[in-house]
């Protein structure tokens, strides 16, 4: 394809445009490759190889800095040890095939590594990496895991697992397109928390070469491609609108080909006016527009906005990729490096929502025909206890060690009585402002009796989409029953709406919904009192919320319910804003 | 899980086992890293065991001695906070060599 234009769902705003590179698949290696060099021929390639791998790794070492350097540097001595290149030697020899003696040197040392557990266990994730960066560079074909051509790239793939999307912080990657994956996906959660324009469920993208020049928008969802794509940037774009955090910053790569000037990293922000103040409706209703975060690195950068706290504080990605449960120690300490960041500033502490389909090594729950409807969230609490009590006491320890308040929150809550079983061990912690996600339909049809035994709840409106539509969130052909706008999934959120103003207790939304500036005003019209999404979604919602008074948001909120279909709920909704917003007091 | 072949290999030259062979100079010191001799630590005694020049040699208990210069057979050990190692070492400049070796595993390098 060279032009035209593509359409996929917009699932993070922003419009970026740069060369396409596609996430590579790691090479299999097997003892039936051919043999096609002699065993001393090989053996000098693959010391070439490792040592390629050593030196790319100390390069990034040099670049990232901290923590992270270290890592690599300790990565790149494994890579450099002459008993890897020995034991591959030994494998040439026993005649096994250029690449694959390279692999099984490798397993050879991770058995030994796994047989020991703990730290030195989780060190075989490099070395396996190590074995596949040496048997790309041998079969001659790019690096697995994400590009990183030393230029922007738009990284395209069929979908990115939570461990691709790990490793895109810092990275050369300026938006994402995927051709599977809805508007609750994995990539879309994290590509908003970078602040990556993002488009999923873009099937046409699987033709588009590499490197073809792409411009993405992460708002419409449009695709345009080729060097049509590139005037469109440079006469459209360039330096205009409010950037903020977005992926300009990283944009600095050099020109790869003269015949491709505006080739690399031209960006444009989302739109709307400057968001200043706390969330409120025009008639001064507060509306609390808070972050959602899951690392400390996301609450340096969104306790940077205007953010009236943290909604959601996802803790998983604490507990991913590890062999062993973080101590208490460790986890205080993440912990209070994100309360710290808020100062102030409420933060909502989610405690583990590990499952079968976010699966944990410490946690041994087997595997489940049906992980979403399987022991995930609190129910795994109930085989792990003391998993759970040691992260209350680490949140506890984490609030005092700060010297302010906290709350916590438990995810995958069906019944009264998981919530009361909760609040009962976080108030044995001391903590005293606790509250439970409701994600299931269960829990949204009885709000008014969770919210009896709990301060607050928080509306996970992707996982209730999932579970109201009968629709798993990772299938990219369902997109159309996860539209948050079904208006199954708001006669729910109407429910558990009225039951916090009845009891005059707060009620959150932490889903991607809140960050849709449209639905946000209906989610406030249905009862909510706060909305939680990614900070650059903020001075979207922030302005449109300006614009309408607390009725107006009920009408709203009226027509979308009146809809038959996600499309008309949208229709009506928009159609009564467009009557009802205005600035004016 | 048996040591690959190509670690005693490395460490067939050195000529002794820990104990075995008294003429070889050799050093027994309790392991100061609260987390045992995992990839860093690890990667600080290999790094310093290469700039000795020297053949260095790194036993655990009843395990076969690996060689100290490669990150990955010391970590293959899984050494653990509190635990006896013997390094041994050839050559020129061994003794200083291997004072040097050992102050660096009795030293907790974990805040470094």
């Amino acid at each position: 394809m060279t032009g035209g234009t593509i359409r996929g769902l917009g699932v993070s705003p922003g419009v970026v445009g740069a060369p396409l590179a596609r996430l590579a698949p790691p090479v299999r290696t097997s003892p039936a490759d051919p043999v096609t060099e002699s065993p001393e021929g090989a053996l000098a390639r693959v010391e070439w190889a490792l040592g390629a791998v050593a030196a790319q790794m100390a390069e990034r070492a040099d670049r990232v800095g901290g923590v992270a350097a270290e890592i690599l540097i300790t990565t790149s001595a494994m890579a450099a040890d002459p008993s890897l290149v020995s034991a591959a030697a030994e494998q040439l020899r026993a005649g096994q095939p250029t690449g694959h003696a390279v692999t099984l040197a490798v397993e050879g040392f991770c058995a030994q590594l796994e047989a020991h557990g703990g730290y030195l266990a989780e060190r075989v994730t490099d070395l396996r990496d190590i074995g596949a960066r040496a048997v790309a560079l041998l079969a001659g074909v790019p690096m697995p895991g994400v590009p990183a051509p030393g230029h922007p790239v738009v990284l395209a793939a069929r979908d990115l697992s939570p461990a691709d999307t790990a490793t895109l912080a810092g990275s050369d990657v300026v938006a994402l397109l995927t051709e599977e994956g809805g508007p609750t996906s994995h990539t879309a959660i994290l590509a908003k928390s970078l602040g990556l324009p993002a488009v999923v469920g873009c099937p046409a993208s699987a033709e588009l070469p590499d490197g073809e020049f792409v411009l993405v928008d992460g708002s419409t969802g449009e695709v345009r491609v080729g060097p049509d794509a590139m005037g469109g940037v440079r006469t459209g774009s360039v330096g205009n609108g409010p950037v903020g955090t977005g992926p300009v910053t990283s944009a600095t790569g050099p020109v790869t080909s003269a015949a491709e000037p505006a080739a690399t990293g031209l960006v444009k922000s989302g739109t709307g006016p400057a968001a200043t103040g706390p969330g409120r409706t025009r008639d001064g209703r507060p509306v609390a527009l808070l972050s959602n975060v899951g690392t400390a690195a996301d609450a340096r950068a969104a306790a940077g906005s205007e953010a009236e706290g943290v909604g959601l504080f996802r803790t998983e990605f604490l507990f991913l990729g590890r062999r062993t449960q973080p101590g208490v120690d460790e986890q205080t300490e993440a912990y209070a490096e994100v309360l710290r960041a808020f100062g102030n500033r409420p933060v909502v502490v989610r405690t583990l929502d590990a499952g079968s389909d976010k699966p944990l090594p410490f946690l041994r729950l087997g595997a489940e025909e049906n992980p979403a409807l399987g022991v995930r969230g609190l129910r795994t609490a109930i085989r792990y206890p003391e998993t759970l009590a040691d992260q209350l006491t680490a949140v506890t320890k984490a609030a005092h060690s700060v010297g302010r308040p906290v709350k916590v929150m438990a995810p995958m809550v069906a019944t009264s009585a998981e919530a009361e079983h909760f609040v009962v061990i976080a108030r044995e912690h001391g903590l005293d402002d606790v509250g439970v996600m409701i994600e299931v339909p269960a829990a949204a049809l009885r709000a008014g009796e969770l919210l009896d035994v709990v301060d607050f709840v928080s509306i996970g409106t992707n996982d209730l989409g999932q579970y109201t539509m009968a629709a798993d969130r990772a299938a990219g052909a369902l997109g159309h029953l996860l539209d948050p706008w079904q208006p199954a999934l708001l006669d729910l959120v109407a429910l558990v709406g009225a039951a916090g103003r009845a009891r005059g207790k707060p009620v959150g939304v932490c889903g991607e919904a809140a960050s849709d500036p449209l639905l946000a005003a209906v989610l406030v019209g249905l009862g909510v009192t706060s909305l939680s999404m990614a900070p650059v979604a903020r001075p979207a919602v922030f302005a449109e919320l300006r614009g309408l008074a607390t009725e107006d948001c009920a009408a709203i909120a009226e027509a979308a319910r009146s809809g038959v279909g996600a499309d008309q709920a949208r229709d009506r909704a928009r159609t009564v804003r467009d009557e009802r917003w205005s600035v004016r007091p | 899980m048996t040591v690959p072949p190509t670690l005693s290999s490395q460490v067939r030259h050195c000529s002794a086992y820990p104990g075995v062979e008294p003429t070889v100079p050799s050093r027994t010191v309790t392991i100061a890293s609260r987390v045992g001799l995992h990839a860093r630590p690890a990667a600080t005694l290999s790094r310093a065991a290469a700039a000795t020049g020297l053949p260095v040699t790194l036993s655990v208990a009843d395990k076969q001695p690996v060689n100290a210069s490669s990150i990955l057979a010391v970590m293959s050990l899984g050494v653990g906070h509190g635990q006896s190692v013997t390094l041994t070492a050839e050559g020129e400049g061994a003794e200083q060599a291997l004072d040097t070796l050992a102050a660096l595993l009795a030293s907790e390098q974990d805040g470094q």
